[in-house]
């Protein structure tokens, strides 16, 4: 491992200029699963945060030992036992949001973020390097859940954080919470305005 | 018109690059081929000319949408008088009546419509596009008329930067613009476009019509609406005060129902407009009634207590709800339409048999003609690949033969 790797780099790349939801393009599935409102959001946020970190420290610790025709089981369990512990504590500490989240949190074994970080970047680096990847990551799919989250509640339901924020006498004059954001295709169409405005400012990300 | 014509080329420099008012040539430049069939030729290759140019196809539309407009506003006005109580019903206070109601409609949708498109133009530097003046229309006429207005507006900006600007403008969009404004005000404000009290003008408007108290035994649910919430007993389609409703009432359009889709008769002068025209695929309209006698007498066939729907009679079927507007005006639109001729077919078939499906076996949607009208846009392109490919195939096997022979 003699290649020097810029840290800083590393760890806000994944911010904008390489965000593995919006440049990359993964793990579409639980953006559009767990936005409808923005505190399910915020937590699985940080649940992909702490399972990502850990799950990449550990990996980058026993690269050297893992044989390569079973890396991918290895890695799984890993990130398996990372998530069934996030599950329980989440379980334990946070129970309303768990139930939100249902499902969701023991999927994170299948985020195809988690997979692609460990291939491609903690098999074949030192822990610190991968411990900054994974919080680097896992904060650009955050924000990116949390910006969804915020619009789908504010439009959804007029709330934010369970908050009431349109004003009750929007309600009197006619106004109705739009349904559609609620709805997983409006997701879909808020994730791509985001990768619009972001494609608009940086000129370099616009594919042909 | 000679007037008109000096006086705009008077102006005409102010409007070209360098001139004074040059950010706006591409309005200017949409007013004057509005007005004067413009002067330019192509000037490469071969072209037969046609005098018809997207310009004059929109404007035969909307003329082949007029029948329905006027008679939107009738039902309209007919329904408050006859619902709020009141006992003669003047020709002229009713069409007033309507033509009030729909008049603010009209206008939200086109204010937001073209004012987005004309942005948009000026932001590209292109020319403006004239696909909007059949959407702006389209929109006030599939809606219930109780639609609020800013839901208009949103919906109508929705549909017109994420289904047509993001796309490419007029002529790329893949779904019908118009109808996924309809899709987007029935998902999001479910409330406000299905049930029993949108489809009928409550308030009087400048004095014309009456107030419908909705407590008062009146209910103005469309018949289809009636019939999938209908439980047991015998199916009476019944009218807002409680009288029967015939299939002539539903051919003639007297019932509650979205502002334009009520009358087949006015949809059929409609559709022979476009058919003399030559604007709309007469393959698509056969086709698509073809596939909802089809797929309603399927229904009618295993009719059930569990789907009261299926107990209507196929021609029935066409009479009711939005079938024959959407087979008339949303499945012909060129843009997201099948091209080829048999994957005309194919696709007007799918989309009555698919329209009467949702119709019949999900009572949650009372009509179904939007959604099969979307759900074969997406499909369109396929069909037609695959008409594209079979008749490559074809040839090629002929080919072969030829050249062993």
């Amino acid at each position: 491992m003699a290649e020097k790797i810029d840290t800083k780099k590393v760890f806000f790349n994944p911010f904008s200029k390489n965000n593995p939801v919006i440049v990359q393009i993964l793990g579409i599935c639980s953006v559009l699963a767990v936005t409808a409102k923005l505190e399910p959001a915020i937590v699985m946020g940080m649940s992909v945060i702490a399972v990502l970190a850990f799950s990449n420290v550990i990996i980058s610790c026993l690269r050297n030992t893992i044989p390569i025709n079973i890396r991918i089981i290895v890695q799984l369990v890993v990130v398996a036992g990372l998530v069934v512990i996030v599950d329980q504590l989440l379980k334990a500490y946070a129970y309303d949001v768990s139930k939100q989240l249902s499902v969701f949190i023991g999927l994170i074994i299948t985020n195809c973020i988690l997979m692609g970080r460990l291939e491609a970047f903690a098999m074949g680096n030192r822990p610190w390097p991968s411990f900054l990847d994974g919080i680097g990551n896992g904060i650009g799919y955050a924000i990116i859940l949390i910006i969804t989250g915020f619009f789908r509640e504010l439009f959804g339901s007029g709330t934010l954080l369970g908050y009431q924020i349109v004003p009750q006498s929007f309600y009197e004059a006619g106004y109705v919470n739009n349904g559609l954001m609620i709805l997983p295709p409006m997701a879909l169409i808020v994730v791509a305005c985001i990768i619009w405005v972001q494609r608009a400012r940086n000129k370099e990300l616009q594919e042909d | 018109m000679k007037k008109l014509r000096k006086y705009i080329d008077r102006i005409k420099p102010d409007f070209q690059p360098g001139g004074r008012f040059s950010a706006f040539q591409s309005v200017f430049d949409g007013f004057e081929t509005f007005l004067f069939t413009p002067k330019e030729t192509s000037e490469s290759g071969v072209h037969i000319h046609d005098s018809i140019d997207s310009k004059r196809v929109m404007i035969i539309v909307v003329l082949a949408l007029l029948p329905c407009l006027l008679f939107g506003m009738y039902n309209t006005g007919y329904q408050n008088f006859l619902a709020s109580g009141l006992h003669d019903f003047p020709f002229w206070q009713i069409m007033a009546y309507g033509f009030l109601a729909i008049l603010p409609r009209i206008v939200v949708t086109y204010v937001v419509g073209l004012g987005i498109e004309f942005i948009v133009a000026q932001w590209r530097k292109e020319e403006i596009q004239e696909g909007f003046l059949v959407t702006g229309i389209l929109i006030p006429l599939i809606c219930p008329i109780e639609t609020p207005l800013w839901m208009l507006a949103v919906a109508t900006a929705f549909s017109v930067i994420f289904v047509k600007e993001v796309f490419g403008g007029t002529g790329y969009n893949i779904f019908n613009v118009a109808l996924v404004t309809r899709a987007f005000l029935f998902f999001a404000y479910p409330a406000s476009m299905s049930g029993d009290k949108v489809f009928i003008a409550s308030k009087p408007i400048c004095g014309l019509g009456g107030t419908v108290n909705f407590a008062d035994g009146v209910s103005g649910a469309t018949p289809l609406g009636q019939i999938a919430t209908h439980t047991e007993g015998a199916l009476r389609i019944q009218n807002v005060t409680g009288g029967d409703i015939s299939s002539w009432d539903a051919f003639l359009g007297l019932i509650p129902g979205s502002f334009g889709e009520t009358s087949t008769l006015c949809i059929l002068i409609g559709a022979a407009i476009l058919l003399m025209a030559g604007i709309a695929s007469w393959r698509i309209i056969i086709s698509v009634v073809i596939g909802g006698l089809f797929m309603g007498w399927i229904a009618n066939l295993f009719a059930t207590p569990t789907y009261p729907a299926s107990y209507l009679s196929p021609l029935d079927q066409l009479l009711y709800g939005g079938f024959a507007f959407a087979a008339v005006f949303m499945a012909t639109d060129p843009v997201t339409a099948s091209r080829t001729g048999i994957g005309k077919f194919v696709y007007g078939f799918l989309t009555g048999a698919i329209a009467i499906i949702i119709r019949v076996y999900n009572n949650g949607y009372p009509e179904g003609a939007m959604l099969a009208v979307l759900l074969m846009n997406a499909l369109a392109p396929l069909i037609d690949w695959c008409v594209v490919q079979a008749n490559i195939n074809r040839r090629m096997k002929r080919a072969k033969r030829m050249s062993y022979e």
